[in-house]
């Protein structure tokens, strides 16, 4: 009998009523700050509440790196957990590694690819099989805006890049620091990837920083993307370098800075202190259009034991379960997967995502970051990271920073 | 019982040297292997020669890295050794509450590399730190931000671990300074030889293998540093004070690409071999002047 009979066949056991195992999950992630911690525990309580045993595993740290690492020395000692988080084309690169156990049972029962955008659900897929539930959607292409400032100064949020430049000149002869922004590597990526969405486009976004494609990352385009990262650079403060990026926000928040461009978890900041979407603080795509999405997600790892398939059945139910969907989104800022859920409780930044997310699923340009692990594997995404970093920081031409980009992706490979 | 006396010392080093072969000249061996495969997330067994190595080359990121070792290794085991010996001899010029300013200089030594890079961060943030405290004063054009230049970071990590490491050098060279033979200083002293002449011509010279000392300590110090650079700069701005130390983790561990940061760590102990053998070799070898 193989694992997809058998997990079919627990399924339906398990929709039946009377189960025979208990299902038993243990979980393996790095959601441990307030409200990711509260947002598992509403997971936790669901799938106690059908029956069955959770084990926690939170490994803190680094964003996911020292998660990862527990993960690989688990695996490596032949004791994968059952349930773990990760994302994008990791989930793929594990696949190849060791092998995930295939979740197509749930997700064909419940119906998940009529619910989830096709770009989104391909990530979940792994050989054309279901391997991974996703739990959110976070965009990375928004631009926050500080609203007294900019009413005060005549400002409205730029829809090109050259009004951006405009209205910081402005900001910036008024004595205001345009841009609030840390200059941490993977910050200065989500700007670089931003640009790269705005000025060239969401086609020239998937040729250049997902298929690599060396004409696009040898092209004139991307020369003036590293021309607008310069400019961009002096509109930000002197004392950016290893700045976190909740301090960047705070400084919009305070009024120290005009503008800021992060993913929406930057709205979790704002809303924590007490700010309101439109009155306060205001929301907007960075210029240019598409949608460049970061998808939390937990994979399920091959393992025997009928109580162990049974829980990551029944996690993967729940993880898609419109109930969950709804409660852990508002708690961290991000909008649901399922594109069937009702946004009333959510705010108007939230609502705008969602549409953005629909419109860009069906014109193409629903794109990954990225900046943040969604659009390549680990070295290729480092190597152009690198590149991106060391022009921000130095003086570097952009002949010498397309060139270095070239040969980075080439020596990544 | 003759039997038991002659074998009793190696049934109890034993354990232990079990212990190292495995776990440090074991796992040296391991990592070797793993430099000359395509391991990216897990490790891979399948050989393919030398392309961790040629990839490594070819990255300007190691490139800084292994500049900026040699840069902040040379200046920091220099500047150490330099203000830990002028400490050193002003302690030592019979002054009244030695213990308490030995002790004083020494504490740096005690703080974690965290907690200074920590604290250095702050004093080095133009806009908290020694520059908005000048200006405070009226200095209005007083400039000093390299923690945010990056052709500058690097200096700001020699400013921290020297200040951190100085104080230890001078307990060292204190030490050797008190062990060298007070009846040849009277004897000098005795023929009128000035003071800067005693120490130049026979002090340090008597002193050599405390430098030696010094400076292997100081040595390994250097090229495994790692978390004053993370705490300190965070290996910013961009990579530019990058390290091997913070390459080789950022390739293990962010980036899943084990077989770069195999090659990486591989380097980076030659380069400790570099330094360390010639030294074995110096104080294993026959003396023939004895």
């Amino acid at each position: 009998m193989n694992i997809k009979s058998v997990l079919a066949a627990s399924t339906a056991v398990m929709l039946a009523g009377p189960v025979m195992a208990e299902p038993t999950v243990e979980v393996l992630h790095w959601w441990t700050s307030g409200s990711e911690a509260q947002s598992v525990a509403v997971l936790q309580e669901q799938f106690k509440a059908e029956g069955g045993t959770w084990t926690d595993m939170p490994v803190a740290g680094g964003g996911g790196d020292a998660a990862m690492t527990a993960l690989r020395a688990r695996v490596l000692s032949g004791n994968a957990p059952t349930a773990v988080q990760l994302k994008g084309p990791a989930i793929q690169e594990w696949y190849e590694e060791t092998g995930l156990a295939d979740i197509s049972a749930v997700a064909e029962e419940n119906n998940w690819a009529d619910v989830l955008p096709a770009q989104i659900a391909e990530h979940m897929k792994c050989e054309g099989q279901w391997c991974a539930a996703p739990v959110n959607v976070h965009r990375v292409n928004w631009l926050w805006g500080n609203k007294q400032i900019l009413d005060d100064n005549g400002i409205e949020m730029p829809t090109t890049w050259d009004e951006f430049n405009a209205a910081a000149e402005k900001l910036q002869a008024a004595g205001i620091t345009p841009l609030a922004h840390g200059g941490q590597s993977w910050q200065d990526a989500t700007i670089f990837e931003t640009v790269v969405l705005g000025l060239g486009g969401p086609e020239f976004f998937q040729k250049a920083l997902i298929d690599l494609d060396p004409e696009a990352l040898n092209s004139d385009t991307m020369k003036q993307v590293f021309d607008e990262m310069r400019i961009i650079r002096g509109y930000v403060d002197d004392n950016f370098s290893g700045r976190d990026w909740n301090l960047a926000t705070a400084m919009v928040m305070n009024g120290e800075a005009a503008f800021q461009i992060m993913g929406d978890w930057a709205k979790g900041e704002f809303l924590a202190a007490g700010k309101e979407p439109g009155t306060d603080f205001v929301c907007a795509q960075t210029p240019g259009t598409g949608f460049l999405y970061n998808v939390d997600s937990f994979a399920f790892f091959e393992l025997d034991g009928e109580e162990k398939q049974q829980g990551q059945a029944l996690l993967a139910k729940l993880i898609m379960g419109p109930e969950f969907q709804k409660t852990f989104n508002l708690n961290k800022g991000s909008i649901p997967a399922r594109t069937d859920i009702a946004l009333d409780d959510f705010d108007s930044c939230a609502v705008e995502s969602n549409k953005a997310m629909t419109a860009g699923a069906q014109n193409g340009s629903l794109l990954p970051s990225f900046a943040h692990g969604m659009a390549l594997r680990g070295a290729q995404a480092g190597a152009i990271t690198d590149v991106v970093t060391a022009h921000f920081n130095s003086d570097m031409s952009s002949d010498d920073a397309v060139q270095q980009l070239v040969d980075a992706v080439a020596n990544s490979m | 019982m003759e039997w038991l006396e002659r074998n009793v010392p190696k049934m109890v080093l034993a354990p232990s040297f079990v212990a190292i072969m495995i776990f440090v000249y074991g796992f040296i061996a391991w990592t070797a292997w793993i430099s000359f495969t395509k391991s990216r997330l897990m490790p891979k067994y399948d050989l393919d020669g030398i392309g961790q190595y040629n990839r490594l080359f070819a990255a300007p990121r190691w490139d800084v890295a292994m500049n900026n070792l040699f840069i902040f290794g040379g200046l920091f085991i220099v500047i150490s050794m330099i203000i830990g010996l002028a400490l050193a001899i002003f302690l030592d010029q019979k002054i009244r509450a030695e213990g308490v300013l030995r002790t004083i200089y020494l504490y740096p030594m005690a703080l974690s590399l965290i907690v200074t890079g920590t604290a250095w961060k702050w004093i080095l943030n133009p806009g908290l730190g020694i520059q908005e405290t000048v200006r405070g004063w009226g200095f209005e054009s007083f400039t000093f931000d390299w923690i945010i230049r990056p052709e500058m970071a690097i200096y700001t990590i020699v400013l921290a671990a020297v200040w951190q490491a100085s104080g230890f050098v001078m307990a060292l060279f204190l030490a050797g300074l008190r062990s060298v033979d007070g009846e040849i200083i009277r004897a000098a002293q005795v023929d009128g030889i000035p003071t800067h002449r005693i120490y130049s011509a026979i002090i340090i010279p008597t002193m050599a293998p405390i430098f030696l000392s010094a400076f292997i300590v100081l040595a390994h110090l250097a090229i495994k540093a790692f978390d004053l650079v993370i705490a300190l700069t965070g290996g910013g701005p961009g990579y530019a004070t990058d390290l091997p130390a913070t390459y080789m983790y950022a390739m293990a561990f962010s980036r899943g690409d084990l077989g770069q940061a195999a090659s990486s760590a591989m380097i980076m102990m030659m380069v400790i071999f570099a330094i360390v053998v010639p030294y074995l070799y110096s104080e294993l070898r026959p003396r023939r002047d004895q």
